[in-house]
């Protein structure tokens, strides 16, 4: 579209808009002016959005927050406390406890104990009903613990809202379930609890992965210590209250917070019997290297580098929404994120056109207001790691875009963004970035995009986007990753097991399948 | 005079020698009686295996389970017309009575047969249709792990052996199998079973060596991807675990399951397809 065309548009809408009411019209004009002068949010958009920012007042802050052990807040033997930013604002949000390894080990102790004298003795069916409430509650208070995901960690809060917290809930109601069935999950086998089980999660998806970890794990009847990351303890300590307004007995649950040495404390303590990890593939290795020679069992949900492949005979409009949705939601903080975008030559360009049109219309800001579509990075670390990232791709001569949008002055935000024409080899369609950062590039025949799609060290997930039934399957059947997703992208669902191929980790979450890690199975 | 011969190994369905020239003496149990010699595989030779191995995964993996199905219990046919062979050397190298030699035999026929069965059911058993909370249609299935390195065992049990190389052929994996120090002369009729029951070439290759001389090279190979380790040496296995987190291996430690679902199941992956419902 031309300059002119699209001021002759904006005339006109102008005109409807005074019909409309004088105000609107006046704070509009008022508004374009001011935009003309700065970069414009949303290019092409005559009438801006007006903030509709979620009330933060249903958050009361603890001046600080300390270890839950044994059904009780209990401050760390330490005395040492972090802080917990909120990478919208910079600002300080709360101050946490740092557990130190005496710390772990009482925590270990409560969850032994609970293991043994509470938990264990329970039957399924009571057992389910702890985890029906705890699902209950949640529920109850989704508000409150889809704002204070978002202060914490800044994602949009239409997706904590929407997203992380309903999911979060689902899986506990899905778990639930399961305490009193579990003989039928695996016919003809004895199945029993394994003990305790030390639990270390990701920033990304603070709630949800503390769901995905906790209600599997109790419901199979074992007690847990989990550690929340750093960046976003908050939601994780609320839910610590959750477990208490729930009566859960005292040790079954124990969250305790704290950096990288805590989480090591947790791995390499003697009494833990299986250890659940989410997070970075580097991570993961140097966890399962340090209980190689134990008999501990371990999962690990790590990195990935995932293919979204569109055919040419796509729906390109969907598939377009799909690319969006597969590598800019929550930031592209997600260990599945469609980020290497694979798309069939005769459609390459129309398809880079339709999705440089999309990504102008995203809004970037302010992650408490429902109408923002891309939140702030989770923190100053990954900010950084991600510009890093983007430099390096520049350097190597990738053909980079940005969306033009404005992006607020204070706080940690990054505009989406894609590198295209990228080869096999490039830093960007090979290293996870684990932000908005896409990369793209381009096949001739179905076999090349298989090819390509299964040229990685990762295996987590794959999108396919074609409305040939036949093409989709052939393809699903070849790639090699743990959750395909065909004509859509980014789904999740507690029913539906999560997990991946390869360096992508060990082990299923979700669904029947993810029951298998924290059951021994005779 | 007797003829001695060397044992080859089985390497993408060709009989060859190590390319390391070595060989070593397998001796008759208690004697210093010469009963054949045995190629000892280099590191260029487990190598190779991998190479080949690896390439054949989908020529096996694409086959239909039906088709699967048949060629296992093809094996156990094969593995019955070459019962005398069999129980000649057990009774030669184990020093075991007749009937026990026989029953070994038997023991590895009815593995043959157990898992041919379970070729187009582990998937149905195993595998579901996820209710997910959506339009969506969701189904999860297991698919194999892909190129395997199966560790013998020292103490030799031929129902075990087949009972391990089946679990891990039945998904659709490829392997290359060290045998154990305690009968490695049956790699040759032991091939020639997998040589002439329509397998594709490289799915299953069979190397005699010293695990000593290998354990750091199998743990370290990018290529593959799971390592069943059935010897007794649980030292070899922390080691071997500990070096194989830089692909992330699917490590299976030793066990006694016979006939077992599980036994499949170590070596599958889950994978987890969504497609949308609609008009």
């Amino acid at each position: 579209m031309t300059k002119k065309k699209t001021d002759k548009k904006k005339v006109a809408k102008k005109k409807t808009a005074k019909k409309a009411t004088k105000k609107v019209a006046k704070k509009t004009t008022k508004k374009m002016t001011k935009s003309s002068t700065k970069k414009k949010s949303v290019k092409g958009l005559v009438f801006d959005y007006d903030p509709a920012p979620e009330s933060s007042a249903i958050i009361t802050f603890k001046k600080k927050y300390d270890l839950f052990i044994g059904g009780k807040f209990v401050a760390p033997e330490s005395g040492k406390y972090m802080t917990s930013i909120n990478p919208a604002t910079t600002e300080s949000l709360a101050r946490f406890a740092v557990a130190s390894e005496k710390d772990v080990d009482t925590a270990v102790k409560a969850a032994r104990k609970a293991y043994q004298t509470s938990w264990s003795k329970l039957s399924g069916a009571e057992r389910g009903k702890y985890l029906y409430r705890i699902a209950r509650i949640l529920q109850e208070r989704a508000r409150e613990f889809a704002v204070l995901e978002t202060m914490d960690g800044g994602k949009p809060i239409k997706e904590s809202r929407d997203v992380d917290i309903p999911l979060a809930a689902a899986h506990f109601f899905y778990y639930a379930g399961w305490a009193d069935k579990l003989e039928y999950a695996f016919p003809g086998k004895k199945v029993s609890s394994i003990g305790v089980c030390g639990q270390i999660i990701p920033w990304n998806f603070p709630l949800l992965m503390a769901a995905w970890k906790i209600a599997p794990a109790l419901a199979a009847g074992n007690t847990i210590v989990i550690k929340p990351a750093e960046q976003t303890p908050l939601t994780a300590l609320l839910l610590a209250e959750v477990c208490q307004e729930a009566e859960l007995p005292e040790g079954v649950v124990n969250i305790i917070t704290g950096a990288g040495e805590t989480g090591a404390a947790i791995v390499n303590h003697k009494d833990v019997n299986k250890i659940a990890f989410t997070g970075s593939t580097a991570v993961g290795k140097l966890i399962a290297k340090s209980i190689a020679k134990t008999n501990k069992k371990l999962t690990l949900e790590l990195g990935g580098k995932s293919a979204n492949i569109i055919f040419e005979d796509a729906a390109l409009d969907q598939a377009v929404e799909g690319i969006i949705n597969g590598i800019y939601f929550n930031q592209g903080h997600v260990c599945c994120a469609g980020s290497r975008l694979l798309v069939e030559e005769s459609v390459r360009d129309v398809v880079l056109k339709k999705l440089k049109k999309r990504m102008s219309t995203l809004r970037v800001g302010n992650p408490l207001d429902k109408n923002t579509d891309v939140g702030a990075i989770n923190s100053k670390e990954q900010y950084d790691q991600i510009t890093k990232m983007v430099a390096a791709g520049k350097k190597e001569g990738g053909e980079f875009y940005q969306a033009e949008c404005s992006l607020p002055r204070k706080g940690y935000f990054h505009a989406p963004s894609y590198f295209a024409h990228q080869s096999a080899s490039s830093l960007i369609s090979r290293v996870e970035v684990f932000g908005p950062v896409l990369s793209i590039s381009s096949f001739r025949t179905p076999d090349e995009a298989i090819t390509k799609a299964n040229d990685t060290n990762y295996g987590l997930a794959a999108g396919i986007w074609s409305e040939k039934g036949s093409k989709i399957h052939k393809t699903a059947g070849s790639l090699k990753a743990g959750i395909i997703w065909a004509n859509t992208y980014n789904k999740f669902d507690p029913t539906s097991p999560f997990g991946g191929y390869f360096e992508s980790g060990y082990g299923r979450e979700g669904g029947l399948q993810g029951l298998h890690p924290y059951l021994e199975i005779k | 005079m007797k003829v001695v011969k060397t044992v080859k190994l089985y390497i993408g369905g060709q009989f060859v020698r190590t390319e390391s020239g070595r060989s070593y003496s397998f001796n008759k149990p208690g004697t210093e009686n010469q009963y054949m010699r045995l190629c000892q595989a280099s590191r260029k030779d487990f190598r190779n295996a991998v190479e080949i191995c690896r390439n054949s995964v989908s020529s096996w993996s694409s086959r239909s389970a039906y088709n699967r199905s048949q060629i296992l219990y093809r094996m156990a046919e094969m593995c019955e017309g070459k019962r005398l062979e069999f129980s000649t050397i057990f009774k030669d190298c184990l020093d075991v009575t007749n009937d026990r030699a026989e029953k070994m035999v038997d023991e590895a026929i009815d593995s043959f047969v157990y898992y041919a069965g379970f070729c187009d059911k582990y998937q149905q058993i195993s595998g579901s249709v996820n209710p997910v909370n959506g339009p969506f249609h969701n189904f999860t299935t297991p698919e194999p792990v892909g190129m395997t390195a199966l560790i013998d065992s020292d103490e030799f049990n031929f129902g075990s052996l087949i009972d391990n190389i089946c679990s891990i052929l039945v998904g659709g994996n490829a392997m290359v199998v060290l045998l154990g120090s305690g009968c490695p002369a049956i790699l040759a009729p032991l091939a020639e079973i997998f040589a002439t029951s329509d397998l594709p070439s490289g799915v299953i290759n069979l190397l005699t060596g010293h695990l000593d001389e290998l354990k750091q090279f199998i743990a370290t190979h990018r290529e593959v991807r799971s390592v069943s380790f059935q010897n007794e040496r649980e030292d070899v296995f922390f080691d071997m675990k500990e070096a194989s987190i830089d692909n992330m291996k699917r490590m299976v430690p030793r066990h006694k399951n016979v006939k077992s679902l599980d036994n499949i199941l170590n070596f599958v992956e889950y994978k987890t397809v969504w497609h949308p419902i609609g008009y």
